[in-house]
This record gives structure tokens, C-alpha cells and sequence, in this order.
């Protein structure tokens, strides 16, 4: 069992050499082994700096709090360490790479994250199989990381990655934003998949409650402003599709 | 405009990302012509055009170096080690010819008619390697010759003394060749590289610079393309102190093809120096070039120069030049400029595009994102970038010695 822990976080988008500006307030959050949290919030609430912080992005700046792996504080820890140790962010926008292909992109990526690397048969199996489950053209294969794909292509990649690197916990920002709803179901599919197999934790960063038909939260929390404001069950994404956010943002 | 250098911003120099070049074609025309009515470089007016430098094989025709020559503007010319000064006495790099049945080798003497058949100086360094070579390596792949395996060309350094060499590679007609000019050991040298490109012949040129530290290497590197030839020069540099190559593409005949590759990885203290021409004189030809170089360490300096030239005749003309470097710590330098002469009307595009920059952090961060080491995510993206051109060698083994070249030259800067 593992666990990833947010304790008062509060962390500062860096501008310039001399500039910040503070945007996470104090994140509380605790994520178990296999289950799934979702968490949900307007628009510029901070959702995606939770996450790259959570993954290390040199643009943000961790003021106070923690985020730790097994009580493990991963502040410290480098980008790829991080990864390393277990915690995968499927991204908003996938960058793209050119010149790096896929196949050896992925090799590269599951030889650091497993410290060795995979027997060539199984591996390539793995690839194809997992490929195929996505609904993932094989061609792709040999195209550069993400260069040219569509919106939809990237999420998929995303998910590709997440189900080959098997990470402790998954973080997945926006991952349904842009997907129509075979790709919605295809993608969720996925994420299911890993979180069955591997019993990885999942952060599933949302706006609507569309994809939560397919993947089904356990824990749903509500993000405005930089910081948690309410939990609840399932019950509450439900109020938030009808309501909106509009009663959190009255009362900062 | 992105076509200067540029050191110290976070510029990524990777194709799809920011700094794009123009592209003339797309840009003033709506039917894939660009019409031009006269001269409309105020460039050549200040420079003089590259259709008036003056050409000899004669090295008294050229004044002394100053270093303040436009073609000279970049190069620190005390380290041409006497190759602009000296008379070229030395003994030259040994060669070695390796050539598939069919193709013949010869060592001849400067009278040799042959010799001058596809190139003349244009500039002091290379006149002065014409007037003191004294045998010239001359090898003929015979008309209508397929040739099984390459051409290979071992071109060994012995001594510094500075000297002077003389190749000439000729494909007769419906020909078809391709030659390894491959440069090692230690030399100072002054080379001219003609290649006589026959009628419906085709020659690819894979020219390697991968000399020791010391060497000192000029080499003017001529093409003369008959009618429907195609050339393709792939011209890597990794090695050598101060390295010089200026190769040049000149059309004869409708319906040529030229594609003009590079690869350079400058390291501290070293000057690497590509200057282009492509010559478009006459209708319907089409000219590719496409030259990228990464460089590091303290005073690593790369010089890229592409003169492509649209005469008055050339219509139908299609150009693309292309040139990228990617600084990967502080201390290179990099120098890019890119010249388009169009003298015409009525050609199918021209266009260039420059960029300098450092690596994208972006790139680096999605590759870590994903478990990969900073040192290995950087190697990654240089070898995605250079590996475009290594691609267009198509030959296995060297492109595998070149991969592994590669390797030790990104493990030398692991800041
Ligand atoms: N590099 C930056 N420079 C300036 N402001 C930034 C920067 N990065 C993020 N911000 C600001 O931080 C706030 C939070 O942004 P973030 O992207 O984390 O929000 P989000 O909840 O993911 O939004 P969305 O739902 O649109 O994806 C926003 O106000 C945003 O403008
Ligand atoms: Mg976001």
C-alpha cells in the first residue's frame, strides 16, 4: 500500500527573475493505493499547478507544506526522481519532441523507470498490445513524440504511458478535455485498466462530470481558488454539474 | 528576421517550436510564382553579387588576407596556419582509394585536362592549393555504372606542414556512385574537391571532417551538374581545430537536382566554418540545403553561410535553404546567415530559414517527466535534432560510427 499526502501546500508560479505570484493556498489532500479522487474547479483555480508541482515543474516554487510519497517528501527530489519513484503526470498539453521517436522514447522511459532494460519480446508485445487496447494506429510508433498529433492522439499517448510505466499513482490533468466520446471511453478505459492492475491511486483532474461515468471516483474534491473547499462522495459531482461552482466562489 | 546569432536566450532551435524563417514562396504570391521584376537585393548592391566575385586559379590574383573580406569576415585567419600566406610545400594526406569493380583511380599531374573541369577558386586559400598541388587523385565510375557498395576515400593527416591536395570525382553519364571522403590523422591543408556530375548521373558525397585537434583543414568543394544529374553532399565535421569547407553547386542543364547536407558539432576552441553556394544559372533546376550543428564549450564557433544565387535565365527555379544550431551551454558562438539572390521573374519558390537557440526546456521536462535523467533526456533531443542528417547518409555502418561519434561528443559537456 501507498500513499501520496499533500499537507498545507502553498506554492508560487515564478514570472520572472524577481517575480512570483503565490497560487496554491494550503492543498490538503491524502490518496491511498487504488483509490481514485476527483478533483474538480474553475477555470485558473490552480488545478494544473497542484499537478506539475505534485510532478516537479521548474516553474513553480514550493513556498511551505509537503508532498510525500510514503512519507517520503519528493520537494527535494528532481523531476525524473520523481517519476522514478512512482508518480506519473499525464499532462494538460504533451509537449512535442521532434527527432525522438516514440518507440525509442518509450524504451528509454520504461528503462529508467523499471532500472533495467525490458526483455525486447515482452516489451515489444507490451507495446503492441497496449497500443492496440487504446485504439492506437501501430504506424505511430515510428512517428516522433507527439509531433503532429491531435488533441485526442496525445491524450491517448498519455494513457499509453501511464498502463506501460505503471506508476503508484497517476495523475491525470484534464485528460478527458477535447476527447469525443468514443476517445472519452477508450481513454477511460485505460485508466481503469492501470488502476485495476497496478492498484494505482488517481488524481483525475476535471472539469465536468462527463468522464466520471466512466471512471468512478471514490473521493470527489472541490479546487477554487488554490485550495480544497469541500469533499464529498460521488453524490457530489453530481451537485456540481447542476449547481456549478458558483456558490464556492461567493464565500473566499 | 531570426537569421543572426544569438547566445544566451532560451531559443528553442528545434523544428515545430517558435523561430520559424520565411518561406518567400508561400509568402508574396497566390499562384506559386514569385515574380520579382529587377535586382532586388539592396544586399548585392552593397556587396556585390556572388555572380561577380572574382574566380582564379591563380593564387597572385587574389589580394593578401586582411580578414575583413566578406567571405573572410568570420574566420580567424591566424589560425589558417599559412594556408593563405605560405606556399603549400608539405606533404599532403595520404589517400586511399577502396572502389567497387568498374571504377577507376588514377594519380595524374597538374596538366591533366581533366583537372578545372568542374571548379575554379573563389577565393585566396583555395587559389593557393591550385597553384601548388602537384598530383591530383582522379576517379571515374564509368557510363551507365551502378555501383555495388561506396566509394571509400581515406584521406590520412601525417604532418602540419601546410599543404595542398587536388581530388577530382567524375560519374559519366546514367551513372550512379556514391563516395566516403573521409578526413583523419592531423594535417594543415588547403584541398580542392571537384565533382563532375555527367548527364542523368548521380553522385551522393558523404565528406567527413573528423580530423585530430590540431589539424587545419580548408576544402572547397565544387559540383558541376550536367542535365538531369542529381548531387547530394553530406558534410559532417566533428573533428579539427579550424575547418573550412566552402561547397558549391553550379547547373549546366535544365532538370538538375542538388540537395546540400550538414552536420557540424563544434567543441571549445574549435572553428567550424560551412559556406554554401547554390548557382542557379539555368531554367528548372532545384536546390535543396539543410545544415544543423550543436555546439559547446568556451569558444566553440560555428560559421554557416549560404549564398543561393537566381540568375536572370533560371526560371522554373525551386530553393530551400535551411540552417539550425543548437547552443548547449554558454560559451559557443554561432554565426548564420543566409543570402537569397533572386535576379528573376518566374520561379517555383525560394525560401530560407535560420534559427539559433538552446535546448527547450520543455522537451527536457516531459522526457524527465517521464523517469528519464536530465543527462539522457538532453541527449535524446540533440540526437533527435542531428539525427535528420545523419539519416540522409544511408549507409549503415557509418551512420551507426557517426551515432557512436555523436555519443562521445554529448559526453564530453555533461554540465
Ligand atoms: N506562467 C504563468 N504566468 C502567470 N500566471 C500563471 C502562470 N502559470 C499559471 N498562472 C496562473 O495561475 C493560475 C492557475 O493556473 P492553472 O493552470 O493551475 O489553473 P487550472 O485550474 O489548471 O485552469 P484550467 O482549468 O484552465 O486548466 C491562473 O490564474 C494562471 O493564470
Ligand atoms: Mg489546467
Amino acid at each position: 500500500m501507498a500513499t501520496l499526502e499533500i499537507k498545507d501546500l502553498h506554492v508560487s508560479v515564478i514570472l520572472d527573475d524577481e517575480n512570483t505570484k503565490p497560487i496554491l493556498k494550503g492543498v490538503n489532500l491524502t490518496i491511498n493505493s487504488g483509490e481514485i479522487h476527483a478533483v474538480m474547479g474553475p477555470n485558473g483555480s490552480g488545478k494544473s499547478t497542484l499537478a506539475a508541482t505534485i510532478a516537479g515543474h521548474p516553474k513553480y516554487q514550493v513556498d511551505s507544506g509537503e508532498i510525500l510519497l510514503d512519507g517520503v517528501d519528493v520537494t527535494e527530489m528532481s523531476v525524473d526522481e520523481r517519476a522514478r519513484a512512482g508518480l506519473f503526470l499525464a499532462m494538460q498539453y504533451p509537449v512535442e519532441i521532434p527527432g525522438v521517436t516514440m518507440s525509442n522514447f518509450l524504451r528509454s522511459a520504461k528503462t529508467a523507470v523499471a532500472g533495467e532494460a525490458p526483455a525486447l519480446r515482452t516489451w515489444t508485445k507490451d507495446v503492441k498490445g497496449a497500443m492496440e487496447n487504446l485504439s492506437i494506429d501501430p504506424a505511430f510508433i515510428a512517428r516522433n513524440v507527439n509531433e503532429g498529433f491531435s488533441g485526442g492522439e496525445k491524450k491517448r499517448h498519455e494513457i499509453l504511458q501511464l498502463e506501460l510505466l505503471k506508476p503508484k499513482f497517476g495523475i491525470l490533468d484534464e485528460t478527458d478535455s477535447g476527447l469525443d466520446v468514443d476517445a472519452l471511453k477508450v481513454v477511460s478505459e485505460g485508466v481503469n485498466r492501470a488502476h485495476q492492475a497496478n492498484d494505482m491511486g488517481v488524481m483525475l483532474i476535471t472539469h465536468y462530470t462527463r468522464i466520471l461515468r466512466y471512471i468512478k471516483p471514490d473521493f470527489v474534491h472541490v479546487f477554487v481558488d488554490g485550495k480544497m473547499v469541500e469533499q464529498g462522495g460521488p453524490e457530489l459531482a453530481d451537485r456540481l454539474e447542476e449547481e456549478g461552482y458558483e456558490r464556492y466562489i461567493g464565500k473566499k | 528576421m531570426a537569421n543572426e546569432e544569438n547566445q544566451g536566450h532560451n531559443n528553442p532551435a528545434i523544428p515545430g517550436m517558435d523561430v520559424e524563417g520565411e518561406k518567400l514562396a508561400s509568402e508574396l504570391t497566390a499562384d506559386d510564382t514569385i515574380r520579382v521584376s529587377k535586382h532586388n537585393t539592396d544586399k548585392a548592391e552593397i556587396d556585390g553579387s556572388r555572380a561577380e566575385r572574382k574566380t582564379s586559379y591563380k593564387v597572385e590574383d587574389f589580394a593578401p588576407l586582411t580578414g575583413r573580406e566578406e567571405d573572410w569576415r568570420f574566420t580567424p585567419i591566424k589560425r589558417l596556419a599559412g594556408l593563405h600566406t605560405d606556399a603549400l610545400t608539405g606533404t599532403a594526406p595520404v589517400i586511399e582509394v577502396e572502389a567497387p569493380a568498374g571504377v577507376t583511380v588514377e594519380t595524374v599531374g597538374r596538366e591533366d585536362s581533366r583537372i578545372g573541369s568542374a571548379g575554379i577558386p573563389e577565393d585566396r586559400v583555395a587559389a593557393n592549393a591550385w597553384s601548388n598541388f602537384s598530383e591530383a587523385t582522379v576517379i571515374t565510375v564509368p557510363a551507365e555504372a551502378e555501383l555495388e557498395g561506396h566509394i571509400e576515400v581515406a584521406i590520412k593527416g601525417t604532418e602540419m606542414a601546410p599543404a595542398a591536395q587536388h581530388i577530382l570525382v567524375e560519374t559519366k553519364p546514367f551513372s550512379k556512385a556514391v563516395v566516403v571522403l573521409r578526413h583523419t590523422g592531423s594535417a594543415v591543408v588547403s584541398q580542392n574537391v571537384e565533382f563532375k556530375v555527367g548527364d542523368s548521373s548521380s553522385l551522393t558525397v558523404i565528406t567527413l571532417q573528423q580530423w585530430e585537434d590540431d589539424a587545419v583543414h580548408a576544402s572547397a568543394q565544387y559540383a558541376a551538374l550536367g542535365r538531369d544529374a542529381k548531387f547530394k553532399h553530406v558534410n559532417i565535421s566533428l573533428g579539427g581545430k579550424t575547418v573550412r569547407v566552402t561547397p558549391s553547386t553550379r547547373f549546366s542543364a535544365p532538370g538538375a537536382e542538388t540537395e546540400m547536407y550538414g552536420l557540424y558539432f563544434v567543441d571549445a576552441g574549435q572553428h567550424i566554418e560551412n559556406r554554401l553556394f547554390v548557382a542557379h544559372t539555368v531554367p528548372n533546376c532545384k536546390s535543396r540545403v539543410t545544415y544543423k550543428g550543436a555546439l559547446q564549450g568556451r569558444g566553440a564557433h560555428a560559421v554557416w553561410v549560404g549564398d543561393v544565387l537566381i540568375g536572370k535565365e533560371a526560371e522554373g527555379t525551386d530553393t530551400y535553404e535551411l540552417n539550425r544550431n543548437l547552443i548547449l551551454e554558454d560559451g559557443p558562438r554561432a554565426d548564420s546567415v543566409p543570402n537569397l539572390e533572386i535576379e528573376t521573374g518566374l520561379i517555383a519558390g525560394a525560401g530560407h530559414a535560420s534559427t539559433t537557440g538552446q535546448l527547450d526546456e520543455d522537451h527536457l521536462w516531459y522526457l524527465q517527466a517521464r523517469g528519464i535523467p536530465a543527462e539522457e533526456a538532453r541527449r535524446l533531443v540533440v540526437r533527435g535534432f542531428l539525427n535528420e542528417i545523419i539519416q540522409q547518409i544511408r549507409i549503415d555502418s557509418l551512420e551507426e560510427q557517426l551515432m557512436d561519434a555523436l555519443e562521445a561528443e554529448l559526453s564530453i559537456s555533461n554540465n
